[in-house]
């Protein structure tokens, strides 16, 4: 009997949640030691049809990231859950849609038309010229994969075992995870968030936290703020509050506001509707007018609240006419 | 078939969901177009519930609670009268006609504004017509992670 087998893919995904993996710097030749990689397209010279001769259940464990924007997304996502024992959502798009989620803003259709024919450095040809998923030519025909209308997590088109949330999820963590699964400990139940806390933001975050009573809010370039003191309290938008624990509190650290990247806490399903809650509980004001004046100092909540989640947040998608 | 709006009421207990019952034991007809539930405080109203409303079907969804310096609980309707606006914005952001929410503060002897906000409600949806929403369309349905 070999070493176990391990899988990593990535879907419509920016390739951080891969070096965050290769961030664990030295510590990867002990995973490469205790497992035998088996598919790892960004790092090793497999190809799809060497995963299709895979029987069933024959990768130990996969982890997955991106999320899922187009066919062939989903048609890889459905062939690694045939093929893999243990399927993990690895890092924010793949849990929640992440920053490739932000299409949903919008349509495929007004994505387009700015891509190949609005754009100030697009030449728009003949009434425009747009992807085809078949193409024939004299060579020969090719296929290319379809985009779908709208950005879907992993969860959403098939069953996920295990999450694993940040964007992209810290090395310490990711270190944690495979460790734990390496030593044969047993795991929590299926569907449990891995590599993450059971808090939010704000506890892992040393900033001092006062009571808080918001007549204004900043952006982050607004005002120099305290670095001791907790950034919302200065009323610079932060998600912390809305915000699963486990990255460390970087970016506040850092003198910059949590952006959420780690997803909601346990027992959220959405971010947006979380921070609105919450925000609303410490604006200092009650006439109506005062209210819609503070609300306008908040700039774009669609995108600041649902920056990593909107995928995955209860309407998923903003309705277009 | 004339559309008839699927509306849902968040009721706070200690005055709306009062003013509903007034308007019941004093025969006062309105439209039957609401299906309440019942909260102890309008400030209990989780932004996700009102969401979520939409999502599972509802054309609207109305919020009554105390008149302010009523709540029960001194402060609950504070939070609530910046959480309804907040949320109308954020449902315009996803495309949604912010008139679907509606926050009215009812107190429990105006059972005649019960009715009438009931009402006024019902004819602005019916109005506004059914909402659907690319997540009713969608076939495949969400699992929730812990």
């Amino acid at each position: 009997m070999g070493k176990p087998t391990l899988a990593l893919y990535w879907a419509a995904s920016c390739g951080g949640c891969e070096i965050a993996v290769l961030d664990l710097h030295a510590r990867i030749l002990d995973v490469a030691a205790a497992f035998d990689i088996v598919f790892w397209p960004v790092a090793l010279d497999f190809k799809y049809d060497d995963l299709r001769a895979r029987d069933d259940q024959s990768i130990d464990l996969c982890l997955f990231n991106g999320s899922i924007r187009n066919s062939e997304n989903a048609e890889i996502a459905h062939l690694l859950r045939a093929k893999a024992k243990t399927l993990v959502a690895f890092g924010s798009c793949a849990l929640e849609g992440g920053i490739p989620g932000l299409a949903n803003l919008t349509t495929k259709q007004d994505i387009w038309h700015y891509v190949y024919e609005e754009s100030p450095s697009t030449v728009k040809l003949n009434g425009g010229v747009f992807p085809q998923t078949h193409s024939s030519m004299p060579e020969g025909a090719i296929e290319i994969p379809e985009m779908w209308e709208t950005v879907k997590s992993l969860d959403q088109v098939i069953e996920v075992d295990y999450f694993v949330p940040g964007c992209p999820p810290q090395p310490e963590r990711i270190w944690e995870v495979i460790e734990h699964i390496m030593s044969g400990r047993p795991l929590p139940s299926k569907g449990s968030v891995l590599g993450a806390g059971e808090k939010t933001c704000c506890d892992e975050c040393p900033r001092e936290r006062k009571e808080k009573k918001l007549k204004q809010f900043y952006r982050p370039f607004e005002i120099v703020p305290d670095p001791n003191l907790c950034l919302l309290d200065q009323g610079i938008v932060c998600m912390g509050p809305a915000t699963r624990d486990g990255c460390g509190a970087l970016c506040t650290k850092a003198n910059m506001p949590c952006r959420g990247c780690y997803g909601p806490p346990p027992h959220v399903t959405d971010q947006g509707a979380k921070m609105v809650s919450a925000l609303s509980s410490v604006i200092d004001a009650h006439d109506p007018q005062e209210i819609e004046r503070i609300l306008d100092q908040i700039a774009d909540p669609m995108g600041t609240f649902y920056r990593f989640s909107l995928a995955h947040s209860i309407l998923r998608r903003v309705e277009k006419p | 078939m004339a559309f008839e709006p699927k509306i849902i009421g968040f009721l706070c207990n200690w005055c709306s969901y009062t003013g509903a019952d007034l308007a019941g034991v004093s025969r006062i007809k309105s439209a039957p177009n609401v299906r309440v539930i019942r909260t102890m405080c309008s400030g209990r109203i989780d932004p996700a519930f009102v969401l979520k409303a939409f999502q599972l079907g509802a054309d609207g969804v109305i919020v009554m609670g105390c008149h302010l310096g009523d709540c029960h609980y001194q402060e609950g309707n504070y939070k609530t009268i910046r959480r309804i606006p907040f949320l109308k914005r954020l449902i315009q952001g996803f495309g949604i006609d912010p008139r679907r929410l509606r926050l009215e503060w009812v107190s429990a002897s105006e059972g005649d504004r019960f009715a009438q906000v009931v009402n006024e409600m019902t004819e602005e949806i019916r109005k506004l017509g059914p909402l659907s929403l690319h997540v009713h369309r969608d076939a495949q349905q969400p699992v929730l992670h812990q």
